[in-house]
């Protein structure tokens, strides 16, 4: 592949995020991006997981709520500056990955998704049950950064998000993310080639999950609260949905799929109590007809139109 | 000629005819109409646009018709902060109802505080409350009042040791942590701490446990839902013979009607709403409460429920402060409430002031014991 | 207090198993995980008591509901799954998932968000047996519970071992394009294992109404631990199911009663997760041969 075009992503994106101020008319708009930024952070880190190197994880909004926990409780209750919290909340998870993983990445298909829900599980009922650390339930107050007010933190996570997907398009196209998709199509035969599949592995595991602790360290400090939902089965399921929604082996679709499915609910809330009604039929229609994925689906059509005779 | 010159005339005068047209007053409410809460939110909604409608038709408020912008946040913190920006930024209201969970309210604070926006809460945690912030109030008991009540209770009929079990959810550990807390200062020592999950089905094992600890003489069911139904129903199969005490959280029919038999004899701190008819004519709240519950009933064919009386009081709170404020100015609609002084509620008799922003005392809460599937009042 | 742990191990793990075979036999018909499963569980109990309050005498009220149950699975399958039958399985999970929001959203709008209550098969008066420390108390309709949960095992056994459309559907979860060369429709097949599970989960949902009530959403937690309970047994195997349900009930049980109630959810998954680094295809799965 030549190399101009892994850049593409990178640069549309962050063509996007600068233009988009234009149509935000205030606060809460600017909130309703900042949320799709941070889920696309999670998206784009699990899309290498589940898209490139084929795994599954039904429990990575557990990651997402560590690194949130990690960073508020160091705040919190020891004082740290959030500058040097964050980092080190994302580093303590990347650690838990990588230890973790090793034991998990052995089980495979269903055994894996189970391997991961339960991971998942436990993280958000220790979190729920701690209260003394985590408040418990309904949560923890979090100081915020010195940063603050929605615009600031829009160029914040804007610039997270085109950083994350720049390393990602970098990971997919390096030796190593080679090796990932090699593993994808047959983890016995990359292994006849030589392929280390239980590292390769766990380096996409450990990498998803840093961006998602990422993720969910900057919004607990941009929220100024957090709460144990943040690591629950229901969100885990969501960020799945977001990656394949948006078309998997895709860092734009990823992207796409978290921008969708977090609009989507704030659009249909006029509905009131059909609501979910409607979200739950969108999900399904959207999949029946666009089997791979939202951009991979616009992609191959715009391809289509191209390639017409005229 | 006459003619052009009036149709000019109105044309001019179009433009000031309509900004004379009073804006309404909005209040914003954010309720988990669906989701875990759903049986919080959803008498709460009801209860808000009931009343909301009534006082449209009595002529409004200072002249201006009152709009309800609600938005259900299905008991999520993360959704709730969402709407609350909403509320605040698009639909620029004056002032805030809801936030039926903890979590809800606690998500909504900063937003209320950082915007200078009256927030009259419809949860149940101490936690709201204390300590004390500008423009944070709320209607409901606080689950500290809860226990009080529940012990004091207890220490009357000679219990000195009790067993606590709690569900998962916030209300559940937060009242768990309450009970836990102020226990020893009303004499009562808690010999087992049990727990239950949330959608259990069955939790005859945590009961057996209580039931072998040595010493117990009564236990305190801390949570709302499916679970307390299913902890009485396991009670009395398991046969505890020991006095059981619910919360207050689940004040309402439906968790009679769900245990059956199994509720007869429990107790539960309750506000003296679910006893409209039996009350005394002397009692304070008897023309506030029978006149809600009359209505509420009559219109929405259900029983009440103490969760739509919080936000009864939530509304009515803030439309009394706004007229006395005469205005919608934030800041005076704060001092107004502030300054509550003998409201008398669904929830007892309010009596705000700069440190206290729910303004209830202990004798808000009645005792109430299940008797024959009605709700009968423990003098 | 052993005993006692043991019955409310047994109780939730009957319905567990059959939540897990609903899993289960949808998995090996179509290789797609259903999260729609819990929601069955939910139309059983929720149309049981909305029919039993409309004044139904509640055998009926339970048939109807099992009916109603079977229908939308059946509906589920033809137009959500078939028109997407090619997709990667991963979208037809979505799909199911989409599916799960749906009908939970159509509960509320045709029921209602309030608990119900459905009443018990044979009365609530409860049972002792044994005496003294070692007695335990049980309703009587656990005993309906465990009763109808063994029939309707037994009862698929003789289904997929004895009648053609069982061995179909057997044969279509070996292999689809042998099945398909022998001229069984895998259509029909796929109907028919959405229809039956559909029906087991409303089952389930029916039989455990009495005890721990019904709602709107009251099929997520059930799906998930049914789910769980699948794979520990072995994704694809009816009597894995089986097992894993009870297992997973009576390790919850125990683990409330020995250990930390608070925890005794993080306990089962951790043995979970322990039992599949052991054993990758479950306590009864098969070890399949990996095509490269």
């Amino acid at each position: 592949m030549p190399p101009s075009a892994s850049r593409k992503p990178v640069l549309i994106l962050a063509a996007l995020i600068a233009a988009l101020p234009l149509a935000l008319p205030n606060d809460y708009t600017y909130e309703v991006a900042i949320l799709v930024g941070l889920n696309a952070i999670v998206c784009v880190g699990l899309n290498l997981l589940i898209g490139y190197a084929g795994q599954i994880s039904l429990g990575h909004a557990g990651f997402v709520g560590l690194g949130a926990y990690g960073s508020a409780i160091l705040a919190a209750r020891y004082g740290w500056p959030a500058w040097l919290a964050m980092p080190a909340s994302v580093a303590g998870v990347a650690l838990l990955a990588w230890a973790i993983g090793r034991p998990i990445l052995r089980l495979k298909g269903h055994a894996l998704a189970m391997g991961t829900l339960g991971f998942g599980i436990i993280v958000s009922i220790v979190l729920a049950t701690e209260d003394r650390f985590t408040g418990g339930p309904d949560g923890m107050a979090v100081p915020p950064l010195l940063v603050q007010g929605e615009k600031a933190w829009y160029w914040i996570v804007g610039a997270a998000l085109v950083g994350a997907v720049w390393l990602a398009q970098n990971l997919i196209d390096s030796p190593r993310g080679r090796a990932l998709r090699a593993l994808h199509g047959s983890e016995v035969a990359a292994g006849a080639l030589g392929i280390d599949a239980a590292a390769h592995k766990l380096s996409a595991f450990v990498i998803s999950a840093l961006f998602a602790a990422t993720a969910g360290a900057l919004s607990a400090h941009y929220a100024g609260f957090i709460t144990p939902g943040k690591a629950s089965f229901l969100h885990s399921v969501e960020l799945v949905t977001m990656v394949v929604f948006g078309g998997m082996a895709s860092t734009l679709g990823a992207v796409a799929g978290a921008a969708v499915l977090t609009t989507l609910p704030q659009l249909l809330t006029v509905f009131k109590e059909y609501e979910m009604v409607l979200l739950g039929a969108a999900m399904m229609l959207t999949m029946i007809f666009m089997p791979r994925g939202l951009v991979p689906t616009l992609e191959k059509a715009l391809a289509a139109a191209r390639r017409r005779p005229r | 000629m006459v003619l052009r010159t009036l149709l000019g005339a109105l044309a001019l005068a179009l433009p000031a005819l309509l900004q004379a047209q009073p804006q309404p007053i909005r209040i914003g409410a954010f309720l988990a109409t669906t989701g875990p809460a759903a049986f919080l939110g959803d008498p709460e909604q009801k209860t808000l646009e009931l009343y909301v409608e009534k006082l449209n038709a009595g002529g409004g408020l200072l002249g201006r018709r009152l709009e309800l912008v609600a938005y259900d946040s299905a008991g999520d913190a993360e959704k709730a902060r969402g709407y609350v920006k909403r509320l605040l930024e698009q639909d620029k209201v004056d002032l805030l109802v809801g936030g039926s969970t903890t979590g809800e309210t606690m998500a909504a604070v900063p937003l209320a505080e950082a915007a200078g926006v009256p927030f009259i809460s419809l949860a149940g945690a101490v936690v709201i409350i204390e300590p004390v912030k500008k423009w944070v109030f709320k209607t409901p008991h606080t689950d500290r009042m809860a226990c009080e009540k529940v012990f004091v209770d207890m220490r009357a009929r000679g219990v000195a040791k009790a067993a606590l079990i709690s569900g998962a959810g916030g209300f559940d550990r937060s009242m768990r942590a309450e009970c836990l807390k102020v226990a020893g200062k009303h004499g009562i020592q808690i010999v087992a701490d049990e727990t239950y999950g949330a959608g259990d089905t069955d939790m005859t094992a945590q009961l057996a446990k209580i039931k072998a600890t040595p010493g117990v003489q009564a236990v305190l069911n801390a949570g709302f839902g499916q679970g307390p139904a299913v902890v009485t129903k396991n009670y009395r199969q398991i046969g505890i013979g020991l006095p059981l005490y619910q919360s207050h959280g689940v004040a309402s029919k439906q968790y009679v009607s769900l245990a059956g038999d199994a509720a007869e004899g429990v107790r539960l701190p309750a506000a003296a709403l679910l006893v409209a008819d039996t009350l005394p004519d002397a009692d304070p709240q008897k023309k506030v409460v029978v006149s809600y519950k009359r209505d509420y009933e009559s219109r929405y064919k259900q029983e009440v429920s103490t969760f739509g009386g919080h936000a009864y009081d939530g509304l009515m709170l803030a439309v009394e402060a706004i007229r006395r404020a005469g205005s919608t100015d934030k800041a005076k609609v704060r001092d107004a409430l502030e300054a509550t002084r003998g409201y008398v509620g669904t929830g007892g008799v309010v009596n705000m002031s700069a440190q206290d922003h729910m303004g209830l005392d202990l004798s808000a809460f009645r005792m109430l014991e299940v008797r024959k599937g009605d709700w009968q009042l423990v003098k | 207090m052993l005993e006692q742990y043991l019955l409310s191990g047994i109780t939730t793990g009957a319905i567990y198993a059959l939540v897990a075979l609903g899993f289960a036999i949808i998995y090996n018909a179509s290789h797609v995980i259903n999260f729609a499963q819990g929601e069955f569980v939910m139309i059983g109990g929720m149309a049981s008591a909305a029919f039993f309050e409309a004044g139904l005498p509640l055998p009926l009220a339970v048939v109807l509901a099992i009916g109603m149950a079977t229908l939308v699975g059946v509906l589920i399958e033809k137009l959500a799954v078939e028109p997407a039958r090619d997709a990667p399985v991963v979208t037809l999970i979505i799909i199911t998932i989409g599916a799960s929001i749906l009908l939970r959203g159509l509960a509320t709008l045709v029921w209602d968000k309030k608990i119900h209550r459905v009443p018990a098969f044979s009365g609530e008066t409860p049972i002792t047996i044994g005496s003294g420390a070692g007695s335990a108390t049980l309703l009587p309709q656990v005993l309906w519970v465990l009763g109808v949960s063994a029939v309707a095992v037994a009862l698929l056994a003789w289904f997929f071992r004895r009648t053609l459309t069982g061995k179909a559907i057997l044969a279509v979860s070996h292999n689809r394009l042998a099945a398909r060369l022998m001229g069984i429709s895998v259509r029909r097949v796929l109907a028919v294992s959405f229809g039956l599970s559909a029906a087991l989960g409303a089952l389930a949902g029916v039989l455990i109404a009495p005890i721990a009530f019904t709602s709107w959403d009251v099929g997520v937690m059930l799906g998930l631990k049914g789910f769980a309970a699948a794979i520990l047994g072995g994704m694809g195997s009816s009597a894995g199911a089986v097992a894993g349900g009870l297992a997973l009930g009576l390790i919850e049980a125990l683990g409330a009663g020995y250990l930390s109630s608070a925890y005794k959810d993080v306990f089962a998954f951790l043995i979970i997760i322990a039992a599949l680094v052991f054993l990758p295809h479950g306590l009864l799965g098969r070890s399949a041969a990996e095509r490269v």
